[in-house]
């Protein structure tokens, strides 16, 4: 006997998912000066350090900035995005599961992580947002910098905070809440260096193997992508590859961290 | 803990009792009953759905109260109501209106604005029943829900169940506290090492129970000799031995403790110490396990 009356129907599916949303969204809107303090400072000390003094200073060249902007946006976006997803969810499944109420709505699983990997693309997008402007205040004109693109450059920049959005949904259920700290020094940390961030992927070609073993560093297609749409002009990877690249990485970040979730989730 | 051929039927509006020790599978059974465990083999029908096959239609119609409070704890008392309602569907004016009735129903109506955190143990249990009706479940689940207060909140907590209980509310309860389920519930499956040792009305069971009041003799060795030499002696319904503890169901209660005592003596042990017991469920769970529930 099933009583198809309370089975929710697709109407309140949607109304549950904006509901997990919203607090989610309710949540980290009172965190927000933390949010962008913790995303941004790193990205932005760069910017001053290598975007403004050091060409002053005649170390590097005045056109750095044009190579470094797009990575420290890269940076920025992605890291926002892993962090947004996987630090709540150490909480989430802390101590006490403070997700159990949430695990509890009459709503399939994939719509709770969903919501997860939604909020954490939003905050990426937020971070791009509030980077790329104050960037382009400290750092002065920028030659090749060009948003005319703008449909790509959201494309990529969303594409970019999906594949870091799930990333932070495997590291954040994957990884006990202890060692949460090691992993940005022992994954961060690498990843950010190798990343192609503060240095095109092309320019690599001075050290080949380098150049190919960073190819597996998902930072290498956020940087080169905000490259092939913020700096057309200058060298960078073909735009096509990097979205093909971006997708196959969502797809394998999200399927391990729906597992990964899962196993958290339910006993 | 895995649960082994665990057959049970709860009836509507029924106040159902799982008692069992601590590890006897009791968290494992309501966990599979609200989806929130995988079982690996049987079936579960909660609310005319399968767990397995229909899992969004359980959550739907059941409240659960965990054994310890989980609330979020990014948001104060009301706001966990009311979102919790929202992720059932509900509108936050409904939700709202009930938060407010229902927090002043289970007598922390004054604590709305404040942090989870700032709430006693008691409160938050409370708070965790109010989040479990928010979304006026079919049937309420509750796992060891007095585990940790105080008499006091334990008391309240109690008037708080007789009265769902009476407005109709199924309520599926677990607990190792005889005394819990023998005033609340209607109907009480016994539970140890995930099997069902036997089940029925707590009248029922207390007559179930071997006859007559438990009379437990500590002795200063093992008790397995005088058990046998007391089983046969007059007004002694059952006699055994576990370890250094001697004990006899009898139906003249007291009186059987004289020749008890002489039997020790006789085979050579001191009595340190004498418990009697009267027929409850209590006594009933130790004739069934050999031991007691705590």
């Amino acid at each position: 006997m099933t009583d198809v009356a309370t089975v929710p129907d697709r109407a309140s599916v949607g109304r549950i998912f904006r509901a997990l949303l919203l607090r989610d969204i309710y949540v980290a809107r009172r965190e927000l000066p933390y949010f962008l303090v913790r995303t941004t400072l790193q990205p932005l000390m760069f910017i001053v350090v290598f975007g403004a003094l050091l060409p002053r200073m005649g170390f590097v060249r005045a056109n750095y900035g044009s190579a470094l902007l797009p990575g420290v946006l890269a940076v920025g976006l992605a890291f926002s995005s892993v962090q947004s997803v996987a630090l709540p969810m150490v909480q989430d499944f802390g101590w006490t599961r403070e997700i159990e109420d949430r695990l509890l709505a009459p709503v399939p699983m994939q719509l709770i992580v969903i919501e997860k990997v939604v909020v954490g693309i939003v905050q990426g997008l937020i971070a791009a947002l509030f980077i790329l402007p104050v960037a382009r205040l400290i750092m002065g004109p920028i030659p090749a910098l060009s948003v005319s693109n703008f449909g790509l450059v959201l494309l990529v920049t969303l594409l970019s905070a999906s594949a870091f959005s799930t990333l932070g949904l495997l590291m954040g259920t994957a990884i006990s809440p202890q060692q949460i700290g090691l992993m940005f020094s022992v994954i961060v940390a690498p990843m950010i260096f190798f990343g192609c961030a503060y240095y095109p992927w092309q320019a690599l070609a001075v050290a080949p193997v380098i150049k190919y073993a960073v190819l597996i560093n998902p930072l290498v297609y956020v940087a080169e992508g905000m490259r092939a749409v913020l700096t057309p002009d200058l060298p960078h990877m073909p735009l096509a590859a990097v979205m093909l690249a971006l997708i196959a990485i969502t797809a394998l970040f999200w399927t391990l961290g729906f597992r990964s979730f899962t196993k958290r989730a339910i006993s | 803990m895995a649960l082994q051929g665990l057959d049970l039927e709860v009836n509507e509006g029924e106040f159902f009792g799982l008692l069992g020790p601590n590890g006897a599978g009791k968290t494992t059974c309501i966990g599979i009953m609200t989806t929130r465990v995988r079982a690996t083999s049987g079936t579960a029908i909660v609310a005319g759905a399968d767990v397995r096959t229909e899992d969004v239609a359980v959550r739907q119609r059941i409240g659960v109260v965990p054994q310890r409070p989980n609330p979020d704890r990014s948001l104060n008392v009301r706001e966990n109501l009311v979102f919790h309602a929202a992720y059932f569907g509900i509108p936050r004016e409904t939700a709202s209106a009930r938060a407010v009735e229902l927090l002043e129903q289970l007598g922390i109506g004054d604590r709305g604005e404040s942090k989870v955190d700032q709430l006693s143990g008691g409160q938050q249990q409370r708070l965790m029943i109010a989040r479990a009706l928010i979304h006026e479940p079919r049937i309420l689940f509750l796992d060891e829900p007095t585990v940790g207060l105080d008499p006091q909140a334990r008391h309240a907590l109690w008037d708080i169940l007789r009265d769902q209980h009476s407005r109709g509310r199924t309520i599926v309860m677990t607990t190792h506290y005889m005394e819990e389920a023998d005033r609340l519930c209607e109907r009480v499956a016994i539970v140890d090492h995930g099997r069902l040792l036997t089940l029925g009305t707590t009248a029922a069971l207390k007559a179930e129970a071997p006859g007559g009041t438990l009379v437990e003799l500590t002795l200063d060795g093992a008790a397995a000799a005088v058990a046998e030499a007391v089983r046969s002696a007059p007004g002694v319904l059952r006699a055994e031995a576990a370890g250094n503890v001697l004990r006899v169901f009898s139906e003249r209660g007291g009186e059987v403790i004289e020749p008890l005592l002489r039997a020790a003596q006789t085979h050579g042990r001191a009595v340190q110490n004498i418990h009697l017991s009267p027929p409850s469920l209590e006594t009933l769970f130790i004739s069934l396990t050999g031991r007691k529930l705590d």
